[in-house]
């Protein structure tokens, strides 16, 4: 007999009082079913981008996610700039590609701690979002604001990095290395945490091309495809740094990927910070043409994707946009069916929902509104099954 | 052969193709049918990988472009399918694209497509209480929608 | 007994965290408030699982057509005597998207609010300053 048990996504308590995200049927400890609804969190942001200008839609994507923050504008400005071919001046290039770097840092960090607060490692919490602190303060530095840096306009930058600046980020960007560098080990040589993530929820390769996920979802199942490779863009291609892909799929190879892809955006950070050439930031663009354009970006959690149809006037006729997670939640069925109620948050924790960006997750209750185990209970059970891990390695 | 002179060669004069740039391809299907059937080639055969679709309200009728993705070549083809006024119907590509699923059940909510062979075509974003027949995305609509759909809550 | 009610919510309030479709900027900065940095656990401010815990209720996003009637449910759920904190501009005012077909009021017309911390996303430190200010209206 299946009974219904829902889970909340996202690292933040229950937003509201009926947990209202993905909905599992369990059979005994496994799961067999899964469901989920969205539209809670729907704002008809593409609806308002057709009503305001193109400098007011920059702001405007800025905040459809408060992590990937800068993705959204990354991907939306080389949009416009493709319409009708705006070349933008290298220095702009080296700057776009050291905030897009920082901000993968500060996600995977964010959500380092998440993963670790549903481990049951709550130190890890403390210390993934305690190091985040020195990476907002050199977005404090470099464009003002913590979050919502606001340092992206179509043709160019708003803001420029000094030349004196540079040394002390340079010395700032040596220090979150030594931090990240520390993470990996901490992590990945656990004996608790490599039995506790890996061979769970596993997306097989042929299960990650037929849904085309994207991003760090993609990766850990052998699936080698990063936007900053494939279709080089910014100043990706002017440093050099590394793929990383893993083969099986599991949670462990998924935050193996992202604690190993923080090494990499500081390696590109550093190079961007040393190559950066003078001159402007602003190719100073009065008007975007008539016609279609694309623009992607790898954010921390996949492609970005944002495509523009410009009647010629100041306003976009169409803008759409597609957020990482959109692809990569739907897979989520595909890892977690088979799985134990244990398991269940850590897996839907490692796709790395932006539920802001993709839609909040909610649920469609059928006859009865009963809660039969509720959100602190699967989390609980999640830190229960690592207490039992890490006492049967104490023996 | 490039990507292009494969579409050319397999569809010849029943696609028309644009291209913008070395990386960005803009291919119009002369039906539905072909629409699909260029889609599945180019996922299947060529190894192309679905961005996403996006639905544009025009006057003849709803175009819908499906963007692929070639990761390895570094670029973007986006095959253009109309599905012409009043119908709007469009034949689903679930059966060979999981991936589609999300994305034909937004274009069906927001813009009024109806999508045959789609497995659950019901609402994804829009709350629960949205009027029948109103597509917020469509461009003659907004101003009655803003009349009708504005309610009271007290 | 009243004022023991009130001393007692001084020392040491208990927040919720209630968000309606935030982009989870505020969100993040309000959790930001735990972290070692700022660490607020020293005074006593706790974040709370469920809003029939709640002293404080901290609001941020705006309220969409999905989300109001629940929205007014957890309000009400929450024993006074309680204290309401909006967080950030578009639980001041919805911002940018009040021209959304989502869109239905702001905040302060649904229920009532104490206290307005704007900013995008306002500093943890203001977010802590807006706290302590609505606990002074207790006294």
């Amino acid at each position: 007999m299946a009974k219904e048990c829902m889970i909340p996504i996202g690292p933040f308590h229950p937003l509201l009082e009926e947990p209202e995200f993905f909905k599992f049927y369990v059979e005994g400890e496994k799961v067999v079913d899964a469901d989920l609804r969205v539209g809670w969190n729907h704002r008809g942001i593409e609806k308002l981008a057709e009503s305001k200008t193109y400098e007011q839609d920059v702001f405007l994507v800025e905040r459809i996610c408060g992590i990937c923050s800068t993705s959204h504008p990354f991907a939306f400005v080389q949009a416009a700039e493709d319409v009708s071919g705006i070349e933008v001046p290298e220095r702009a290039k080296y700057i776009r590609t050291i905030i897009g770097e920082l901000e993968r840092i500060h996600s995977h960090l964010l959500w380092m701690g998440l993963a670790g607060h549903f481990i049951g490692y709550n130190t890890v919490f403390m210390w993934a979002w305690k190091y985040r602190e020195p990476v907002l303060d050199l977005f404090e530095i470099i464009s003002g604001n913590r979050n919502h840096y606001a340092m992206f306009k179509v043709g160019g930058v708003r803001r420029d990095i000094r030349e004196e600046d540079i040394p002390g980020l340079l010395k700032a960007i040596a220090d979150v290395e030594k931090f990240c560098s520390m993470l990996v080990k901490a992590v990945m040589d656990d004996p608790v945490i490599q039995a506790r993530t890996k061979g769970i929820g596993i997306l097989k390769k042929q299960d990650a091309v037929d849904y085309c996920v994207v991003g760090p979802t993609a990766r850990p199942s052998g699936v080698a495809i990063d936007v900053r490779k494939d279709h080089p863009y910014a100043a990706y291609d002017k440093v050099p740094w590394d793929m990383i892909v893993m083969e099986e799929g599991d949670v462990f190879a998924k935050v193996a990927v992202r604690l190993l892809e923080n090494i990499e955006s500081v390696k590109i950070i550093r190079g961007c910070l040393k190559k950066m050439p003078k001159g402007p930031i602003d190719a100073e663009v009065r008007e975007i043409g008539v016609g279609e354009g694309i623009g992607i970006h790898e954010a921390p959690r996949g492609e970005v994707f944002h495509y523009v149809r410009s009647n010629g006037s100041n306003y976009p006729e169409r803008h759409k946009i597609r957020a990482p997670s959109y692809m990569n939640v739907p897979s989520f069925k595909k890892t977690v069916i088979g799985e134990s109620i244990a398991d269940a948050a850590l897996i839907t924790a490692s796709i790395d929902p932006c539920y802001c960006c993709t839609e909040r997750m909610a649920v469609v209750d059928p006859a009865s509104d009963k809660i039969i185990v509720s959100s602190e209970e699967l989390i609980r059970l999640s830190q229960e099954k690592t207490e039992e891990i890490r006492a049967r390695f104490r023996k | 052969m490039s990507i292009v002179e494969q579409i050319k060669d397999r569809f010849k004069d029943k696609v028309e193709i644009f291209e913008k740039s070395k990386k960005r391809v803009y291919v119009t299907a002369a039906t539905k049918e072909i629409g699909k059937e260029l889609v599945r080639y180019l996922f299947k055969e060529t190894g192309a990988r679905m961005s996403i679709a996006s639905g544009v309200d025009t006057r003849p009728g709803i175009e819908i472009l499906y963007h692929m993705a070639f990761d390895r070549h570094n670029l973007i083809v986006s095959v253009k399918v109309l599905a012409e006024k009043p119908e709007c119907k469009m034949p689903s590509f679930t059966d060979f694209m999981p991936a589609a699923e999300w994305i034909e059940r937004e274009i069906h909510e927001l813009l009024g497509v109806k999508f045959i062979g789609h497995p659950r075509l019901e609402t994804l974003l829009l709350p629960d209480d949205w009027p029948e027949g109103v597509f917020p995305l469509r461009k003659k609509t907004f101003e009655s929608y803003q009349e009708n759909v504005q309610r009271e809550y007290k | 007994m009243v004022n023991l009610f009130k001393w007692g919510l001084k020392k040491s309030p208990w927040v919720f965290h209630l968000g309606a479709s935030a982009c989870n900027n505020c969100d993040i900065e309000i959790l930001d408030a735990l972290t070692p940095k700022f660490d607020v656990e020293r005074f006593g401010i706790v974040l709370v699982g469920s809003p029939r815990h709640a002293d404080v209720l901290l609001v941020s996003g705006f309220v969409n057509r999905q989300s109001i009637e629940r929205f007014k449910r957890v309000y009400e759920a929450t024993p006074s005597p309680k204290i309401v904190v909006a967080v950030g501009v578009c639980a001041c005012s919805a911002d940018m998207f009040r021209d959304s077909y989502n869109f239905v009021r702001p905040v302060d017309e649904i229920i009532p609010v104490d206290v307005y911390v704007p900013g995008c996303p306002p500093k943890p430190e203001a977010i802590i300053a807006g706290v302590v200010k609505a606990l002074e209206k207790i006294k």
